[in-house]
């Protein structure tokens, strides 16, 4: 997390110095090409583009060089710069990436297409329509606890917490999801983003609502089938797959798919208790 | 191995599916081969694919031999394990082959339509039973440590060779996988919200930490266990067959 923080305002500082080096950087005569998505959500093309190579230079430095200099009109959503907002996201060659953390050199003067996230409909050349997100975002149960915050709580009851919460909601992982992607289950299916939301939301220890079932019915967990392109697009490291889903399917079968488990919950006949699955799994105030 | 791994990266796409197809076939073809016609057993050595050595009852059909009788429980506990499932669905299934926008066009190609995919709803629903194949193969486990301490306290006294360190690194990595499960993780404590307010909870927190350490290694463990198994198997055959003495270390 540390040396992630420090490389961040390292690459963040080093780059914008270099955006005031055009100068330096004519002289030195290096060129950057860049392909660029241009259109809306009626189609487009690859536009090419070249422009003075500054070392350091990020994506969205040069997408923003070429705002300022070769093409007003070109659409793009930035924010900080400093890969912790999340706005920057889109497609450098074909693989989601935020452009303010991806630097050109690492291409080594190969071609670099720069397109907008697919998974969702395009506004304007780089910028899409997430908005989507946020209606999913609504519709999952929020944070409810029967005590009143400032809560008194053990480090060993949070630390499994902290990982969901660096996600900045660049939603690439939305993005690379091929059952959102590709199969097109928005209507059925929450996404990555979501089980992170969710898997957060479930094992904190002094909320006490039941999401098993949303996440079974509503979310779809049971459409995710842990091919893992979430996890390798995550710009903030959080293991989507290993921590969030996986936890989460588990905890959906120990509800839904665990005989073992149906056939003690009706010898006990807690089923269908308020708040059962928060009780048993030893929420603290589940019950 | 960074270097490597970074090389790995660079390769185009379709090779991680292709070779995961190639080693998952061959690792079967040879499993099924051997258990279905060739003993396991050599002086005090039991092949991992042999143990535990159970009877047959004679009415069954020639192939299924002995081994066969056990065999499904690690089997199962694979074809229902995370990773492996990460592993046969983007390599056999395509669904999808890797996560570039190129190789996603190329998912499920054979479907007649990209909204048919059911994911684990459909017949693959049946993946959630992965806790039921660890109870048995937790017992599995046990008779491999059994099988690998009487390759050292033999009835001739205490040995230690080359083969029984083998059986030994098998056992190990074997172990590793088994108990680096997904499914194991959430048994020990990934089901609980608050260790505090529950009784052992230190120790299950603890449990669970020990456990993530090594699930984060759990794709490195299945296939480092099948290649350890693989290698013992062979290591046996190449003794039953005269073509390697077993070299003695301590005793012998």
């Amino acid at each position: 997390m540390d040396s992630n923080s420090a490389e961040q305002k390292d690459m963040a500082s080093k780059a914008h110095a270099d955006v005031h080096a055009d100068e330096k950087a004519a002289a030195n005569g290096k060129t950057a090409k860049l392909r660029i998505f241009r259109g809306d959500s009626g189609g487009g093309e690859l536009v090419d583009y070249e422009l003075p190579l500054v070392e350091g230079m990020v994506v969205l430095d040069a997408v923003l060089y070429v705002q300022a200099h070769q093409a007003g009109d070109l659409a793009v959503r930035w924010n900080c710069k400093a890969a912790h907002c999340g706005s920057c996201s889109a497609e450098i060659n074909g693989k989601p990436r935020l452009l303010c953390k991806t630097r050109i050199e690492e291409f080594d003067g190969g071609e670099i297409q720069v397109h907008p996230l697919k998974a969702f409909p395009v506004i304007k050349d780089l910028v899409s329509d997430i908005s989507w997100n946020y209606q999913v975002s609504k519709g999952i149960k929020p944070f409810t606890s029967d005590e009143q915050a400032p809560f008194t709580m053990y480090e060993e009851d949070v630390e499994r917490l902290y990982e969901p919460k660096k996600c900045i909601e660049c939603f690439m992982c939305q993005d690379v999801c091929h059952v959102l992607r590709t199969h097109h289950k928005h209507a059925e299916f929450a996404g990555p983003r979501f089980f992170v939301r969710n898997q957060w939301l479930e094992m904190h220890p002094m909320d006490n609502q039941d999401r098993l079932h949303d996440l079974k019915e509503d979310n779809g967990l049971g459409l995710c089938n842990i091919t893992k392109c979430c996890t390798e697009v995550c710009p903030v490291d959080i293991h989507i797959t290993d921590n969030s889903i996986i936890p989460l399917k588990e905890r959906v079968a120990d509800e839904y798919y665990d005989p073992a488990k149906w056939l003690m919950r009706k010898i006990r006949g807690n089923r269908g208790s308020r708040n059962g699955a928060a009780a048993r799994n030893g929420s603290r105030n589940g019950n | 191995m960074s270097s490597i791994a970074a090389a790995w990266k660079r390769l185009p796409w379709w090779v991680e599916p292709m070779a995961v197809v190639f080693a998952l076939t061959a690792f079967g073809i040879y499993s099924l081969t051997i258990v279905v016609f060739y003993p396991g057993v050599f002086q005090e050595y039991v092949s991992p694919f042999y143990s535990p050595e159970v009877g047959r009852p004679d009415w069954l059909p020639w192939f299924i031999t002995a081994p066969v009788l056990i065999l499904w429980i690690p089997l199962g506990f694979r074809a229902t394990c995370y990773y492996y499932r990460k592993a046969y669905y983007r390599a056999f299934f395509w669904d999808p082959p890797a996560c570039q926008a190129k190789a996603q066009q190329l998912d499920r190609p054979w479907a007649r339509s990209t909204e048919s995919y059911k994911g684990e709803r459909a017949l693959f629903v049946l993946n959630n039973i992965h806790r039921y194949f660890l109870y048995a193969t937790i017992m599995v486990v046990a008779f491999l440590w059994y099988e690998a301490f009487l390759t050292v306290f033999t009835p001739d006294g205490f040995q230690i060779t080359v083969a029984s360190l083998l059986w030994f690194l098998n056992i190990v990595l074997v172990s590793a996988y088994t108990f680096s499960c997904h499914s194991f993780r959430h048994l020990v404590g990934g089901n609980k919200d608050c260790y505090s307010c529950i009784r052992g909870g230190n120790v299950r927190r603890k449990t669970y930490n020990f456990v993530s350490r090594l699930n984060t290694r759990h794709p490195q463990w299945a296939w480092y266990s099948l290649v350890s198994l693989l290698a013992t198997d062979i290591y046996l055959r190449l003794m039953q067959a005269g073509v390697i003495t077993d070299f003695p270390i301590i005793g012998g």
